[in-house]
């Protein structure tokens, strides 16, 4: 359970560094009246649906290292044999990344009023997005292809159950994508577009960061490298 | 204002209740009395905090309740005293956790002179292993387990020939000798339980779990499952019987080894208990 | 920290919400059925947990009536028992107090009491529900499905849960029983962003963290902490669903089934333990915290008399929320897993003692030179401190690994928890009910019921389980559907048993004589009135009661003062509402 002591470890540090703003050691009842002396402990003025994701992503982020602590305890277990990285992945990688960054060039043209722009890196994130789950399907059946299946092995339940966690969450954020690209093409919607367009790229940077960090958990790096930690520590 | 006397009838009954009451725990047949101590030292503790907060609150209700033309006092805190009531609880609190430190860390570490002995569980009965002449216990798989060998011996580890198995019957120790249980399980959870000897430890499919204790007075005990496992959970029942020195090595003459029980002319007896 | 006082004369402009950001329903369906308005989700909430929380109460009879007269009635064999036992755990637990707690009372308290219109994400809120009432409609829908409901206990431990030995386990209970968690799951999380986002980003003008009510810190607390936790009950469930359908093996080891070899093989059923309980200890603060909350904003009110040490108290839950997610191996002490880590869980489960200590004197001295008025409310509030010390104090047996050595899985282990997370939040919930139903509805719940209510079910509910822990003390195991002939066991003990079920009759039949009232007095309770108790938190300030769909008027209060302020000396009454400007009072004020 290191794993997710550690994701819970940043995430109460953020709490804390955010609740080491708010004053908890001001003595309320003294001080009646406005707060216009501490801004800073009024609600804030960044947008509830970007607050929103973001403690949604800390618990997508939960989530997957459970899984990733899931995946750690079970490896120690004897029947582990570790499946080979299909090539394709590394491709699948690629795609992806092409998808952060045409949402980031969505985000750059969105604030710079550029329209076309924005369509253009919205349909490119989506199409690459598909482009990336089709690559998923890909290596599954490569993998199947190749007698990997899933209950043949705890690695192999993992790497199925892992991957598909990761494109179902891909899968919800094209639907997200699918009303903001919708937005673009409305004219009068354009003040709301900016915002929605940010969230989507804020999303797709997040799976991405996941991915990677499934990737590397499941080609095995991960696990050298913890093996390098432990090392230190003791 | 009936709330006052229920809340003193509820501390003054509570104790009483402790005091009187017939329902206590069983005379103690292991080395474990430390584990009593510390439930003492506990049930001391505790009983005087929640004694001190109700009565409290009683008092505060009984002085303070509303009257007309009473008015609240207006106090928003008390640094001093809430200090000084947590400092008085994390010493309270480290009065019963380091007792009960010390006494885990006796339990947790096994006497070297411990004898092993293996107890299987599965739905729903007790099956025991003991080492034999060599003192060690062969090596076991829950994957060879059939009728012909119910707790799954591996039929070539020369350490398991001699191992006694005693499948769906008593269990006998000897008294004053510390053992070590080792525990395993070829189906479910299963929880090794004597309410006598005070311990109990999870048996685990797929891994081997255990504790040791010393039996300190001969005489029959019932093994209970302590961890769910299946609809005949509760019915899961053994016995254990501690015996003097005499009578454990009687018993133990009468047992069968592994390799007897698997030569082909003894395969009809071991169905015959199966089921 | 320097203690500035701030501005106290300047006038602050109210905040005006812009109408288009508000939704408005527009027929009577999106109004009361697929509504978006916080209040009317909460009650949908709430009536769904109640209406479950009804068929819990009717299992833990049939519980009580196998229990206390082993043998009399036939129709509950062994199965029946442990499917009877594992829906009434999970219900309670789950279905019940998470969702009341935070669906029920978080979707009503949160906007009224920190000032916003509606939580932030009213669709997603909506959604929230019906996702938790498809969740509870197939938790239902177990009980007829072929092999009924799954009896793995509400801790669906593997091997077990998913093997033939096991009702259920084979059939569709335990299918059932998964799937309705992952959409549980997934409808708290939705629901969860409302209530943690509304509290960072909806309250109103001059409410800061330190002004909140302790029912907000609570139930802020306990949704962050849910939030964090559940996706450790999603991955078990979803791991468990594939080993049991298709045949994966990630808690499931060699075993063998009724003389044949199972498919599985290597898995781990500890692995499966340390994810439940990594979601199963915080789950217990995630039903405590809002309680404490709550009980906290009740004491003072009744008191009329502000909370003492109200920093203390949010640390204390602040605390509480952190620690409570480093302790849940001590859930595991006989597990088997590795004895060193006894050590590390018992200290940091004797450590969360402490601040939970500081709640309970800081309520305790809240009631000292108070000016107590014995409501209903306030009895229940009371009652809670009692059942709550009790089953605090015995969770320090537990918690101390050695003697939860003899104790675990033993019928103390039961007293033990459902006096602390069974009792006493169900009694605060009573209390807030009594306290809030005024608000909700316009009237009064009928005092005299209210009363016999309280007095049945504190009573009742501390004789079931305050002798109960002498079974556990004695022996007597956990989830055995007959003691029978059990040789610890005295002819008084069978006695003491069927005491207790009787006693579990009565404190049941209490809880209809509460549902009656609840039903009762929405016609025939007495008027209220905006604020019958006179209190300082805004839920008590709106122009309407029931408060319109937009919760304020016009413009949004602005606070201007903490949730606190009860009979503050100089002031002619003895509260000032939190949107009370502090011009008439400042000098009054000067002297404190």
């Amino acid at each position: 359970m290191s794993i997710v002591l550690v994701f819970l470890a940043v995430v109460a540090a953020i709490a804390a560094w955010w609740l080491s703003q708010q004053r908890l050691m001001a003595k309320p009842w003294l001080e009646q009246g406005s707060t216009a002396a501490f801004p800073r402990t009024e609600s804030g003025s960044m947008p509830a649906a970007k607050i929103g994701l973001g403690v949604f992503l800390a618990v997508v982020g939960c989530l997957f290292a459970l899984f990733a602590s899931a995946y750690f305890m079970r490896m120690g277990f004897p029947d582990w044999r570790a499946l080979p990285v299909p090539p394709t992945l590394w491709l699948n990688t690629g795609i992806l990344v092409l998808s952060s960054v045409a949402l980031q060039c969505a985000v750059f043209a969105a604030r710079n009023g550029q329209f076309d722009m924005v369509r253009l890196g919205l349909v490119t994130g989506g199409l690459t997005a598909l482009a990336f789950l089709a690559g998923q399907l890909v290596v599954w059946r490569q993998l199947v292809a190749e007698g990997y299946f899933l209950s043949s092995n705890p690695a192999n339940s993992f790497f199925y159950l892992i991957t598909a966690m990761h494109g179902l969450h891909i899968l919800g954020g094209l639907v997200a994508l699918g009303r903001t690209t919708a937005i673009a093409w409305r004219p009068e919607q354009r003040d709301r577009l900016t915002l929605s367009v940010e969230l989507c790229a804020i999303y797709w940077h997040f799976l991405l960061l996941v991915w990677l960090a499934i990737f590397a958990v499941l080609a095995g790096w991960a696990a050298g490298f913890i093996e390098i930690c432990r090392q230190l520590l003791t | 204002m009936a709330i006052v006397l229920v809340l003193v009838l509820v501390v003054v009954g509570s104790v009483l209740f402790h005091l009187l009451s017939p329902w206590w725990w069983t005379p103690i047949a292991s080395n474990w009395s430390y584990i009593d101590d510390t439930i003492i030292i506990t049930f001391w503790i505790t009983g005087a905090v929640f004694s001190a907060v109700v009565l409290f609150m009683a008092y505060c209700v009984l002085r303070f309740r509303h009257r007309d033309g009473n008015r609240a006092a207006y106090e928003p805190e008390n640094r001093k005293l809430e200090s000084w009531l947590t400092i008085v609880t994390a010493v309270g609190v480290a009065a019963m956790l380091v007792p009960g430190l010390f006494v885990w860390s006796r339990f947790v570490t096994v006497p070297a002179d411990a004898t092993e002995v293996e107890v299987v569980g599965q739905q729903w009965q007790w099956n025991f292993r003991l080492p034999g002449k060599d003192g060690k216990l062969g090596r076991a798989d829950t994957r060879i387990v059939s009728v012909e060998n119910p707790l799954g011996l591996v039929p070539d580890d020369p350490a398991g020939q001699d191992d006694i198995v005693v499948e769906a019957a008593d269990l006998h120790l000897p008294v004053d000798k510390p053992v070590r249980i080792l525990l395993r399980s070829i189906d479910v959870l299963h929880d090794f339980y004597v309410p006598e000897f005070r311990a109990k430890m999870d048996m685990i499919p797929g891994s081997v779990t255990y504790f040791w204790f010393t039996p300190t007075r001969t005489g029959t005990f019932e093994i209970l499952c302590a961890e769910l496992c299946g609809q005949g959970h509760a019915f899961m029942r053994g016995v254990v019987m501690v015996d003097t020195q005499e009578d454990y090595l009687a018993w133990l003459g009468e047992q069968q080894t592994f390799a007897q029980l698997s030569a082909p002319a003894q395969t009809s007896s071991v169905e015959g208990k199966k089921d | 920290m320097v203690d500035v006082t701030p501005d106290a004369a300047s006038p602050v402009p109210p905040a005006e919400v812009a109408e288009v950001e508000l939704y408005h329903p527009h027929s009577w369906w999106t109004k009361y059925v697929f509504s978006q308005d916080a209040k009317v989700i909460a009650i949908q909430y709430s009536a769904t947990a109640l209406g479950i929380g009804f068929v819990a109460l009717v299992l833990s009879w049939l519980i009580r009536l196998q229990l206390g007269f082993p043998g009399t009635f036939d129709f509950i064999t062994p199965e029946a028992y442990y499917q009877f036992i594992t829906m009434h755990g999970m219900i309670m637990v789950i279905y019940l107090l998470t969702a009341l707690f935070l669906g029920g009372f978080g979707n009503y308290l949160i906007p009224l009491m920190v000032g916003a219109r509606d939580m932030v994400f009213p669709y997603v809120n909506m959604l929230s529900y019906w996702i938790y009432l498809l969740a509870v409609l197939v938790l239902v829908s177990s009980f007829f499905a072929p092999g009924g409901p799954t009896g793995a206990g509400w801790t669906l431990y593997p091997p077990q849960a998913i093997m033939t030995g096991t009702p259920g386990g084979q059939d569709w209970g335990i299918v059932l029983m998964l799937s309705s968690l992952i959409l549980f799951v997934i409808g708290f999380t939705m629901g969860g962003l409302n209530y943690v986002v509304t509290v960072l980003q909806g309250r109103t003008r001059g409410m800061t963290l330190m002004r909140l009510p302790l029912t907000v810190w609570g139930i802020f607390t306990a949704t962050v902490m849910a939030l964090l936790a559940f996706p450790a009950l999603f991955v078990a469930c979803v791991m468990m669903l594939l080993d049991r359908v298709l045949g994966t093996s990630f808690f499931m080891p060699a075993i063998i089934e009724m003389g044949e070899q199972l498919q599985h093989g290597g898995g781990s059923p500890i692995l499966f333990q340390h994810l439940f309980w990594f979601f199963g200890h915080p789950e217990v603060y995630i039903v405590a915290l809002p309680a404490f909350g709550i009980v906290s904003d009740l004491i003072s009110t009744h008191a009329r008399k502000n909370i003492f040490g109200y920093r203390m108290m949010v640390w204390a839950i602040v605390v509480i929320g952190a620690l409570s997610f480093v302790v849940w191996a001590h859930h595991m002490y006989v597990s088997g897993m590795h004895p060193y880590f006894g050590f590390f869980f018992a200290t940091t489960t004797l450590i969360i003692a402490i601040p939970t200590a500081i709640k309970v004197y800081n309520w305790v001295l809240t009631l000292w030179r108070g000016d107590i008025h014995l409501t209903v409310p306030m009895l229940f509030a009371l009652a809670f401190i009692v059942t709550f010390v009790n089953g605090g104090l015995t969770g320090l047996f537990l918690g101390n690994v050695v003697v939860d050595v003899p104790l675990s899985d033993t019928m103390f282990v039961v007293a033990h928890f459902h006096m602390v997370m069974g009792v006493a939040p169900i009694i605060v919930i009573f209390g807030a009910i009594y306290h809030w139903y005024p608000k909700i509805t316009g009237r009064m719940l009928n005092e005299a019921m209210g009363q016999f209510h309280f007095w049945v079910t504190f009573l009742g509910a501390y004789l079931i389980f305050f002798p109960m822990h002498y079974l556990g003390l004695m022996g007597v195991p956990r989830r055995y559907n007959e003691l029978g002939d059990m040789a610890l066991l005295s002819e008084s003990a069978h006695q003491l048993n069927a005491f207790i079920s009787i006693m579990a009759f009565i404190v049941g039949f209490a809880q209809l004589v509460f549902l009656f009232n609840l039903i009762w007095s929405i016609r025939h309770g007495r008027e209220a009135g905006g604020n019958p108790w006179r209190a300082t938190t805004l839920e008590w300030q709106t122009p309407q009661t029931p408060p319109a769909h937009g919760n304020f008027g016009k413009e949004l209060p602005v606070v201007y003062r903490w949730a606190y302020d009860y009979s503050v000396p100089g002031a002619k009454e003895d509260f000032i509402p939190q949107n009370e400007p502090p011009s008439a009072y400042a000098a009054s004020r000067g002297a404190v």
